[in-house]
């Protein structure tokens, strides 16, 4: 298969272009990038004119099928999902349904997802077995069974000794530890952010310190241990100042926000609405400032969905009760485009952010658009106006707070492997 | 947000929170009550506005005295009255509270009153019935408990003329208090002057001045020259949860006492929205002392919501006349 796609306005942040560039892809891999290459002809040409060509994007944290759920939501119908949002790779976090502990449930994970074709999959192996936080997982075994690294998932570790142990033995093997940062105890009597919005509804509260005080503890150990770290969806703002502190004296330390606690806040949940009910909770309006000026400082330099479907069933009840999670692979891209539409961030910056960051998070060869690398690109329509109905999502979780936004970028098409996988109706 | 409690000309539908409501709306419920209770001192205690209708008092949650007073509000309405009490035994057949509301709806039932343990629970169930049935919250979590703050009202205006002359003090466990929270939107909406809250820091919400209070951690300063007293009930699982260390210091710091109510104006009211403890939050000579309004609250609460649930239903018949 040979694709060109002319005239498009090609922004690959990796190479540090931001130009109106032809490209061509032959076998699944890029050619040519600018002239078209002698004796090239074309199976189909797609004219970008009025489009963006980036790389195409990376989900840091999808959850596919969660445990103990009854999971309408499968591997195939969520990867397609992502096609259909410009996401070409996604990574599943250990607290998966089997939870991701031995090489086996790697191996079947890569199995269904070869078998639905829809995007590349990867997995994040549980620091612990089972995730209770008490044994260390077989972390070479998962790591040769291709998990880009481990993580206890949203089951923080209370014991700070095996955690402790875990971040050196996953040090020694070169992993990257990924973090949902939570104080177990100070979550424990909550579901949303503890500010005026929980005193109003007489909602348990989560205090800010919740983050900042597992997020402290946690850097002090990875600079004992030397372990590389990734920190998922901060929520507030008190962090940000934590994390580029440690990034300052060398850590090696990254950090990703969701788009949901980037145009929300506490506010949002209104009278009760559930579906704005996600962990970590939206935050006050001057959290959500602090964590775009953090996207644009560089702190956080990953914007990633944390996918969570869920059936209606799930979101229905009194708020406390029902479960958090917004799914968020379908709005992902416009959602993180709308904050350059309201100048919050550069194009660049946030195609960086979807694309070529979390790639070097995950320590994958992707995200860029060089020639020679593997083909997966996504086509952006820049003038889109359309509006966010969750209820077409093709994902099973329908649940979206971001029911009727406007969009104005879109994905156009979808490019797996050098072949067309998505092209919107 | 809250205007879903209203038809579209303004009537009450609902009753699930004061938030949102205007003052005039507060006023005509204090209004009809009072008309209600002079009923109660008749030889027949009856009137005929709700002949017909059907109201089901669902309780997720115990309480003999607010279950008793609607019912008997219900039956001098002559409505015909359910009274259900669904502990755990419909959750636990796996049933959802949507599938038993439902249930319940489709014996043509035109009013649910509700009692939840959950916080927008009352909220989350007038969302989901159908459009002619309505709702009355009658306590859902820690959220709110608006018949319980307008007897208050109620009895406040009858002991105090004018509302913004008023300083008023909430004393105890405001975090975890449905009554309280709609004790304050009460009181904001209409007009009264300085609303304080009284308790240590673990027993008050986060960011408490965003409701509209003066915040006193102190008995002594927060109780000086207020014409209203209100205690809370303290709940006793809170010395479980490590928010106090005993009863017996709780009283020490904030149970009512002879000695701190002087403190307060001379002809000051003390209430409370029962059942009490006594010696935890209020000493026995002060709950049943001449300051004291406790019984009276009780006999109002019958008053008060004859009064929400006459409006509640009224509203509709209009409604359904002027489609007809």
């Amino acid at each position: 298969m040979k694709l060109s796609i002319i005239n498009g306005h090609l922004i690959d942040p990796a190479n540090q272009v931001d130009a109106k560039q032809n490209l061509y892809l032959d076998n699944g891999r890029i050619m040519a990038i600018g002239q078209q290459p002698e004796g090239f002809i074309a199976d189909q040409t797609i004219d970008a004119s009025n489009l963006i060509v980036c790389p195409g994007l990376i989900e840091l944290s999808a959850h596919l099928s969660e445990s103990g759920q009854h999971h309408t939501a499968s591997i195939a119908s969520e990867t397609k999902a992502a096609i259909k949002g410009g996401i070409t790779s996604l990574c599943i976090p250990p607290d998966h349904d089997p939870i991701i502990d031995t090489p086996a449930t790697v191996d079947l994970i890569e199995d269904q997802a070869a078998k639905a074709g829809h995007a590349h999959v990867y997995t994040i192996g549980a620091l612990t077995q089972g995730l209770q936080g008490e044994l260390l997982s077989e972390m070479l075994a998962l790591k040769q069974a291709g998990c880009l690294g481990v993580s206890n998932g949203l089951n923080p570790i209370q014991n700070t000794l095996v955690l402790r142990r875990a971040m050196e033995y996953a040090a020694t093997l070169d992993l990257t530890l990924f973090i949902n940062a939570a104080d177990p105890w100070l979550q424990s009597q909550g579901c949303i952010h503890e500010g005026m919005v929980s005193s109003r509804l007489g909602l348990g509260g989560i205090p800010e310190a919740t983050e900042t005080i597992a997020i402290a503890r946690d850097i002090s150990l990875i600079e004992q241990t030397g372990v590389s770290a990734h920190f998922h969806s901060i929520s507030s703002g008190k962090t940000i100042g934590m994390i580029k502190d440690a990034q300052d004296r060398g850590l090696p330390i990254t950090a990703d926000v969701s788009p949901h606690h980037l145009h929300l806040s506490e506010h949002d949940i209104g009278n009760y609405d559930s579906l704005s009910h996600v962990m970590p909770p939206l935050r006050s309006t001057r959290d959500r400032e602090q964590l775009q000026q953090a996207v644009r400082d560089g702190v956080i330099t990953a914007i990633s969905s944390h996918h969570r479907p869920l059936d209606n069933d799930a979101k229905l009840g009194p708020f406390a009760e029902t479960k958090p999670g917004i799914s968020g692979l379908e709005s992902l891209l416009s959602l993180t485009l709308k904050l350059v539409e309201d100048e919050e961030l550069s194009l660049q910056q946030a195609i960086a952010n979807l694309t070529q960051h979390p790639a070097q998070i995950l320590g994958i060869d992707a995200g860029h658009l060089s020639i020679g690398a593997q083909a997966d690109i996504c086509l952006i329509n820049p003038h889109s106006e359309s509006e966010c109905q969750p209820e077409h999502f093709i994902s099973t979780g329908k649940n979206s707070p971001f029911n009727g936004w406007h969009f104005n970028h879109d994905v156009a098409y979808t490019i797996l492997n050098g072949n067309i996988s998505y092209q919107k109706g | 947000m809250t205007h879903h409690q209203l038809t579209e000309n303004g009537q009450l539908k609902h009753f699930l929170t004061i938030e949102g409501l205007k003052r005039d709306l507060l006023t005509e419920i204090m209004d009809r009550a009072e008309q209600f209770s002079s009923i109660s001192g008749r030889q027949v205690k009856k009137v005929p506005l709700l002949r017909g209708k059907t109201i089901m008092n669902l309780f997720f949650e115990n309480s003999t005295r607010t279950r008793t007073t609607f019912e008997l509000a219900a039956k001098r309405l002559s409505a015909d009255v359910m009274n259900l009490n669904i502990n755990t035994s419909a959750t636990s057949k796996g049933e959802s509270l949507l599938d038993t509301l439902h249930n319940l709806q489709a014996m043509h039932t035109d009013m649910f009153v509700v009692r939840h343990s959950q916080s927008g629970a009352a909220e989350f169930i007038a969302q989901h019935v159908a459009p002619h049935v309505s709702v009355i919250n009658a306590g859902d979590g820690c959220h709110a408990h608006p018949t319980q703050a307008m007897l208050d009202m109620f009895t406040i205006r009858r002991h105090k003329q004018h509302f913004p002359d008023l300083r008023v003090a909430i004393v105890g466990d405001i975090l975890h208090s449905r009554v309280a929270r709609s004790q304050i939107q009460a009181l904001s909406t209409l007009g009264v002057g300085e609303i304080r809250v009284i308790g240590p820091k673990t027993l008050l919400p986060a960011d408490s001045q965003t409701l509209g209070v003066h915040v006193y951690h102190d008995m002594a300063a927060g109780l000086q020259d207020v014409d209203v007293i209100i205690t809370l009930r303290l709940q006793f699982e809170r010395m479980q949860g490590a928010l106090l260390p005993s009863a017996n210091e709780y009283f020490t710091s904030y149970g009512l006492t002879e000695d701190k109510l002087k403190l307060a104006k001379p002809d000051a009211i003390v209430m409370h929205p029962g059942p009490i403890n006594r010696g935890v939050e209020i000493a026995s000579t002060v709950a049943d002392g001449p300051q004291s309004v406790i019984l009276e609250q009780v006999t109002h609460g019958i008053a008060v919501r004859m009064a929400v649930m006459s409006m509640a239903l009224g509203s509709h018949s209009e409604q359904q006349e002027t489609s007809a």
